[in-house]
């Protein structure tokens, strides 16, 4: 990984290291909603490592708490038991360190792209007006949008909306990045252009990620390790060590490995899906439209 | 990189060229035109109802004889005064208490209760009350503008706050914004369209409500113009009178809109 960083063409931010990535550990976190007797419990001992400067993908059936879990890390919400650790020390509510993505986008709708990427570090005053100008520009040429910097979200196109969102947390230097299914809702080809700008960013610069999703092909291309998680109450079903060779390249997608992992990770989630629908069977509870579109990611 | 907001005079030119000249305006004035064709040979036509309104040239000549009376345009100028104090102070008092109301849900319980009751009362039905409370008449008719403009905008301030995407404060949270940045930055500007909208709404309750009362409660404005030429029984006053208002609400509302362009850049759609 380490070539990878000197490979990339000496622009400082993308250089920077250590400092700006470190270990997230989750440990017995259990997160309820509602109050007795109906209590929902989203997470239930809920422990994983996202390990420094890797990227784990977190997979699981919709409604399965990836979400929770995301504001968990995030720090807007507080679990009810368990400890959120970042190199060692707990988590106590939002910080610049720890940035999300969220699905759909968050830009800021009144500022324009320039303002919305140079917001974090104006607005923690770390830089002067030039550095700052300086910095947002190269982050913007980076995704390709030094042209769109005075326009407003609502006229860029989607794929344009989320590189711009990337770029607003790079600029933060966050020790790790809670990507909540970023690229949803987006056409499969802009989606496949986003994947590959996010690998590449990533490989420029390995910092601590998790990107959660609900595809298969995408959470393989992506990952170093893939946790695949189970129907609710959710608990970790598998984690998988994604050995395939960095850079990712979309040839990959058809490789022997690759179709090896996804054979594996299809069969755990179709096994999920099943469950779901022997919980039917059983009286249990489940919204039937909901069991079939678990079934479906797993076909 | 071009600088934002820059603008060459002579685009400018253009611009306006374009905005003046442009098929809205054409298809806006083919209409009015119509509608004034109409008025007028059916009232030479002498058709039952219509007949008893001032034909179109006896009102134009009307026009042509207040244009040049300084009266006409003291008439203007007290609607005017009346509507722009009444507005304004709604507004310095309304906009801070509504984004308060908005934010703050200890602050929002408190008030909205006594909102909601004063709320339906009828601006018009202040004014008794209004012209024993204040010194003089003429503030108990800025004070019943202002309750024309005030209560629709604390509305609409109240559901624009309350309705922020809860992600854009979660996303500034993280990125390290302070309370101060998050009202400034985020709350202030996403709540900037519904104050607009509120403002839309709250001139044009201001214009109905400073009619009424300058017909019920004064002797200067184009209300009390209005009326007067009704009782002294000069008619084509009567719709001098009306077509004054409808253009002095057109006006106010165009500044709003202008205003409304300028602060909320990001919702232009080209």
């Amino acid at each position: 990984m380490a070539q990878a960083i000197s490979k990339h063409n000496g622009s400082s931010h993308v250089g920077l290291s250590q400092e700006f990535s470190a270990e997230m550990r989750i440990e017995n976190v259990r997160k309820t909603y509602g109050l007795e007797p109906q209590v929902k419990v989203i997470l239930d001992d809920c422990s994983f490592v996202l390990e420094n400067r890797k990227l784990t993908v977190l997979i699981g059936p919709s409604g399965c708490g990836k979400s929770t879990l995301i504001n968990v890390l995030a720090g807007y919400e507080i679990p009810n038991s368990g400890k959120v650790l970042l190199d060692g020390h707990p988590v106590r509510g939002p910080g610049p360190d720890r940035l999300v993505v969220f699905q759909e986008t968050a830009l800021f709708p009144w500022m324009t792209t320039f303002a919305n990427v140079s917001y974090g570090p104006m607005v923690r005053r770390e830089m002067g007006k030039k550095q700052l100008h300086a910095e947002t520009m190269k982050l913007l040429k980076l995704v390709g949008l030094e042209a769109f910097a005075d326009k407003y979200p609502s006229q860029l196109s989607g794929g344009m909306i989320r590189r711009a969102e990337l770029v607003r947390a790079l600029i933060n230097r966050p020790k790790v990045m809670l990507m909540d299914e970023p690229f949803r809702g987006l056409d499969a080809m802009t989606r496949a252009l986003l994947q590959e700008y996010y690998v590449r960013l990533f490989e420029a610069r390995p910092a601590t990620n998790l990107f959660v999703t609900s595809e298969v092909e995408e959470a393989i291309f992506l990952a170093d390790r893939l946790i695949i998680m189970s129907n609710r109450p959710t608990r970790i079903r598998k984690i998988m060590n994604i050995d395939l060779q960095r850079p990712r390249k979309f040839k990959m997608l058809t490789s022997k490995e690759y179709l090896g992992y996804k054979g594996e990770a299809l069969d755990i989630l179709y096994d999920e899906a099943m469950k779901a629908f022997d919980s039917v069977q059983k009286g249990v509870k489940v919204d039937f439209l909901e069991a079939y579109s678990r079934a479906g990611n797993g076909s | 990189m071009s600088a934002p907001g820059r603008r060459t005079t002579r685009g400018l030119a253009i611009k306006i060229q374009e905005s003046v000249f442009s098929k809205e305006t054409y298809r806006g004035s083919a209409t009015v035109i119509v509608l004034l064709i109409l008025w007028e040979t059916a009232a030479q036509l002498g058709l039952p109802v219509i007949k008893n309104i001032p034909p179109l040239t006896s009102v134009l000549d009307a026009f042509r004889e207040v244009i040049f009376d300084s009266s006409y345009w003291g008439s203007w100028g007290a609607s005017f005064h009346r509507i722009f104090t009444g507005f304004i102070v709604a507004q310095i008092i309304g906009i801070p208490l509504g984004l308060l109301m908005g934010t703050s849900r200890f602050f929002r319980e408190m008030t909205l209760p006594v909102f909601e009751v004063l709320r339906p009362i009828p601006p018009l039905a202040w004014v008794p009350a209004a012209a024993i409370f204040w010194p003089t008449r003429e503030m108990s008719i800025i004070f019943v503008t202002f309750l024309g403009a005030f209560f629709v905008l604390i509305l609409n301030i109240v559901s624009g706050a309350r309705a922020i995407d809860s992600r854009y404060i979660r996303a500034a949270t993280s990125m390290g914004s302070r309370r101060k940045d998050i009202f400034w930055r985020i709350v202030l500007p996403a709540t900037l369209p519904s104050i607009i909208v509120g403002m839309t709404v709250g001139i044009g309750l201001a214009w109905n409500t400073v009619v009424a009362a300058e017909m019920i409660a004064s002797r200067s404005g184009l209300g009390f113009m209005t009326w007067r030429s009704y009782v002294t029984f000069t008619y084509p006053l009567i719709v001098v009178g009306m077509i004054s208002i409808g253009i002095a609400g057109y006006i106010s509302s165009g500044i709003i809109r202008l205003l409304g362009h300028h602060i909320t850049p990001w919702l232009r759609t080209n």
